[in-house]
């Protein structure tokens, strides 16, 4: 077997992504994390392919030195299915925009996620249609002014999130393109996870929509504004880490530990592995101001996958199976002789 | 009483009925013992789009024609000997396909006011359809069924199943059918769960069969002798699940396995349904999200290394297109099967035409070349199916299958081919030589590429919809992009040297030429026939294959003074040919009605052609 670097995963292709863009980040990420994948899976890189659809992001396979498919616009849930199922073994990274998977290709992700096929579903969310030029996504804030919404967007957007634990999704995480190491560890935590992976990454896009996650991602607050999640570990954020999560009644609540008697013992303890729909997708449209926005891995549960039933289902029928070939098949049932 | 026995060369039986009567599986029945028994036969089911259309309505009738000859038979048949009908809208839809000597045997029982009624008749429903000379039979079938079966044990409604086992029964009396395949597919279909059901469908059709030996009613009965002498193990087939088993026999040459990514749609549905009892054959089917998923995960199956196939109706190919036009830019194996259906859009789903050519040709975006191809019988669909998945994984393309829903759900007997008569199926697949393999090298003979399914070691690629080079790269240059316009227009085009010439039936030059291509065959090889027999002197040639045409199109064709396309659309195929051979003189014999050709119709057109 044999032992990889990032730099085995690296194309020959020249990077076509606007400077500073927020791809470029989880592009470095993907390559640095497949070494491990490789290793814990015990898979030579050929095992590996990079399915997207169409938009910036999309454009990552051909960054990859692994099989790579660039498809069409929203069907690289609809492709990555058809591989997975074909052959079990392959390792199947997808990656989509915002727009490519929630709003053209958002049949295939809701399908994909309720079917838990074992693919892992980057989303590049950067609330804008960038390779276009600039118009608004399925995902960006009501009254986003854009060049198709020049007097504001009047519809509320999609929190991914919320879509994919609305299906029953089996994992969910968030990061952002600018927590490096957040993005390995997530994609790490989904290349272990078997069923649909879905990795939704806030991401910038410097021409047309810069700064849309900065009001959570820079520097100067985002200790106060977002919380990495972990398992075993405390809802505990902030700069100071005096603040966190507790539950009120049926809802969520932000409190400060040392005021109004909270202690740490009231702050909720985060598991992603339990089935706990109801407070993961609380914990998934946490958003601020309200709350800080929650990154890490929020929902990891065990499920059958799709392709291994196929397979499963497969074999069963075969193992009692009295027709084994065509000429069999062609002589079987009703029959005469002349 | 005496009947006197009539030997008839072939005879066109037409059983109607209310959605819930049961006509299809009688007219299956019939036809199948016929089959056994050794006569040729071509089967048409005309189904209501509706599942349960309103009980009793002429919306709601549902038929089933069944063909039988002495030998063999190539058309389900334009009029009928007999009509069975089994209510008054059973008689109102279907009386304008009765001969003039046909014989009429309707239900009595199902004759009342109510029925009259809801069948729009406002008196004697014989004389307002002005069919009253036919030879009636009227006969109480309900009556007859509850008195058959009133010691049975069986409830009411049960009974009322059964009295199509009756009509069924009589119709076998009036035509000199042995019940013994009756008799063994009861059996079979009742002996694991149902048992007590087989006595007493035995016992209502041999009243039935018994009854019409009977009446006055049935003066004359009919024999039509067992004709089919080719040796062989035979079977019914229809056009759905030869066109499964083809693929099925495909994956088994190729030794690839076979995946089917489809969602169901009126008539292609059976095919999707076939392919998931196989499993046993290592047979992988998804029914997906929608029809652009269907294509998608087949061309993701087909990128993994799998015989990969999509199926679908005309509104379901129009969904396909843009991701069609993505196997023809990665050039990767794929057969679409589109069952043709009358449009546009939504159209009448259960009813059969071939208006999809033009979809199927031109029907995508920037220069987008594929193989076209046509099943012509509902057994053909088998060879269809093969030849179309040999042809996309050694030619490195996709191909478009087109059947009619008039082949998918029609049947007849097939003698079964043995395996060993099958070439096999050579994929191109790649192997690693220590160089950077390049995608889109390709053969210097048929300009195919090869194929290296993800997971193959060392040979890491990248395709997607985007023009790229030789190499895979990436190209927005433009001599590269015409080159690969070009290329991937001559790829296709040379598929010419693996499909069969075209053969003449009839002299091999003269005034008029018969051109036809898919399910139309056995309607233009009848009327050619009859035209034959009348003294006219025709020829006829059938396309399988659209594009590329056959090598000797051409050279065929300039041998005949005019060519008559016959198909059923407003003369696409007609179309392709004269701007392919813009010098010769060819016209069109159409019918966009949702219905096969009649015979006649044919006949009258090549006549009409032949006065001029």
């Amino acid at each position: 077997m044999a032992e990889y670097t990032f730099k085995d995963f690296k194309s020959d292709q020249e990077i076509r992504w606007c400077p500073g863009c927020g791809d470029f980040s989880i592009l470095a990420a993907l390559q640095r994390t497949l070494p491990q994948v490789c290793k814990e899976k015990g898979i030579e890189k050929d095992k590996i392919v990079v399915v997207s659809g169409i938009g910036c992001s999309s454009r990552l396979p051909y960054y990859m030195d692994t099989y790579g498919f660039h498809s069409i616009h929203g069907r690289a849930t609809a492709i990555a299915t058809g591989m997975k199922v074909a052959n079990p073994e392959l390792c199947v990274w997808q990656v989509s925009g915002d727009g490519d998977a929630l709003a053209i290709g958002g049949n295939h992700f809701i399908h994909a996620i309720r079917r838990n096929i074992d693919i892992n579903l980057m989303l590049f969310n950067n609330r804008i249609y960038g390779m276009t030029k600039g118009q608004y996504s399925p995902t960006s804030r009501l009254g986003t002014v854009t060049k198709t919404s020049p007097y504001g967007t009047v519809e509320a957007p999609f929190n991914p999130g919320s879509l994919v634990l609305g299906a029953k999704g089996t994992f969910f995480a968030r990061s952002m393109d600018t927590e490096l190491a957040l993005n390995q560890e997530v994609m790490l935590a989904a290349s272990r996870h078997n069923g649909t992976s879905v990795m939704e990454f806030l991401t910038n896009c410097m021409i047309f929509n810069n700064g849309t996650h900065a009001d959570i991602s820079d520097k100067e607050f985002k200790a106060d504004r977002t919380i990495v999640l972990r398992d075993g570990e405390k809802m505990i954020f902030g700069r100071n880490r005096d603040k966190g999560i507790m539950l009120d009644g049926w809802k969520l609540k932000v409190v400060t530990i040392g005021e109004d008697g909270v202690t740490e013992d009231d702050i909720l303890t985060h598991d992603s592995h339990s089935d706990n729909l109801g407070l993961q997708t609380m914990l998934a449209e946490m958003s601020w101001p309200e709350f800080p926005v929650a990154l890490g891995v929020i929902r990891d549960v065990t499920a059958n996958t799709y392709e291994e039933e196929v397979a499963r289902q497969l074999e069963e029928v075969k193992s009692r199976a009295k027709v084994r070939d065509m000429e069999g098949l062609l002589h079987s049932g009703s029959t005469w002789e002349l | 009483m005496q009947h006197r026995v009539i030997d008839a060369k072939d005879v066109v039986i037409r059983f109607a009925g209310d959605s819930g009567d049961g006509m299809q599986l009688t007219g299956t029945l019939f036809a199948n013992l016929s089959a056994v028994y050794g006569n040729g036969l071509s089967t048409f089911p005309d189904y209501p789009a509706e599942i349960r259309a309103p009980k009793g309505t002429v919306a709601g009738v549902s038929g089933f024609q069944v063909h039988i000859g002495s030998g063999k038979v190539n058309t389900p048949g334009d009029f009928c000997d007999m009509l069975v009908a089994m209510n008054p809208a059973a008689l109102k839809a279907n009386a304008k396909w009765l001969k003039r000597n046909a014989t009429v045997l309707v239900n009595e029982d199902a004759f009342d006011d109510q029925g009259l009624d809801k069948a729009g008749f406002k008196g004697n429903p014989f004389e307002e359809l002005h069919i009253e000379d036919r030879n009636i039979i009227v006969a109480p079938i309900t009556r007859l069924t509850e008195e058959s079966l009133k010691d049975s044990g069986l409830d009411f409604s049960s009974i009322h199943k059964c009295k199509n086992m009756f009509t069924l029964g009589m119709a076998c009396f009036i035509y000199n059918r042995p019940l013994d395949y009756v008799y063994t597919y009861l059996e079979g279909r009742f002996r694991k769960k149902h048992p007590e059901m087989i006595e007493p469908n035995r016992k209502v059709v041999n009243d039935g069969f018994n009854y019409a030996a009977n009446i006055q009613a049935v003066a004359d009965t009919y024999t039509i002798a067992p004709g089919i002498h080719e040796k062989g193990v035979y079977r019914n087939i229809t056009g759905n699940q030869a066109l499964a088993w083809g693929f099925i026999a495909a994956s088994e040459k190729s030794g690839l396995p076979l995946f089917c990514g489809s969602y169901p749609i009126t008539p292609a549905t059976a095919i999707l349904e076939e392919l998931a009892i196989h499993k046993n054959l290592g047979v992988k089917t998804m029914q997906t999200e929608d029809e652009i998923a269907g294509i998608c995960s087949a061309i993701g199956a087909s990128f993994a290394g799998s015989l990969a196939v999509t199926t679908t109706s005309g509104p379901g190919l129009s969904l396909k297109s843009e991701a069609l036009g993505l196997a023809v830019m990665t050039e990767l194996p794929l057969v679409v099967v589109d069952v043709q259906r009358a449009g546009p859009c939504t159209g009448m789903p259960t009813k059969t035409e071939q208006t999809d050519l033009n979809e199927a040709l031109y029907g995508r975006n920037g220069e987008s070349p594929l193989v076209v191809m046509a099943a012509h019988s509902p057994a053909h669909c088998f060879e269809a199916a093969f030849n179309a998945a040999k042809i996309a994984v050694e030619h490195m393309t996709p191909v478009l299958l087109l059947s009619e829903g008039f082949l998918g759900n029609g049947s007849e007997p097939w003698r079964i081919p043995s395996m060993n008569d099958f070439p096999a199926i050579k994929p191109r697949l790649a192997k690693a030589d220590g160089n950077k393999f390049q995608p889109f090298k390709r053969d210097g003979e048929t300009l195919a590429r090869e194929w290296a399914p993800a997971g193959t070691p060392g040979l890491e690629h990248r395709v997607g919809g985007l023009e790229k080079n030789h190499a895979g790269v990436l190209s927005t240059d433009p001599e590269n992009h015409a080159l690969m316009v070009e290329e991937r227009a001559e790829k296709v085009a040379r598929v010419v040297a693996d499909i069969p010439d075209l053969v003449i039936d009839g002299p091999e030059s003269g005034d008029i030429l018969l051109a036809g291509w898919g399910g139309t065959l056995g309607h233009i090889l009848t009327a050619a026939e009859e035209l034959r027999a009348e003294g006219k002197e025709v020829s006829r040639v059938h396309f399988d294959y659209i594009n590329p045409l056959p090598g000797n199109t051409r050279e065929v064709l300039s041998r005949f003074r005019k060519i008559i396309v016959c198909e059923l659309n407003s003369g696409h195929f007609a179309s392709l040919l004269r701007s392919t051979f813009p010098d010769m003189d060819i016209v069109g014999c159409n019918k966009v009605q949702g219905q096969v050709f009649l015979v006649k119709d044919i006949v009258e057109s090549v006549s009409s052609e032949l006065s001029q």
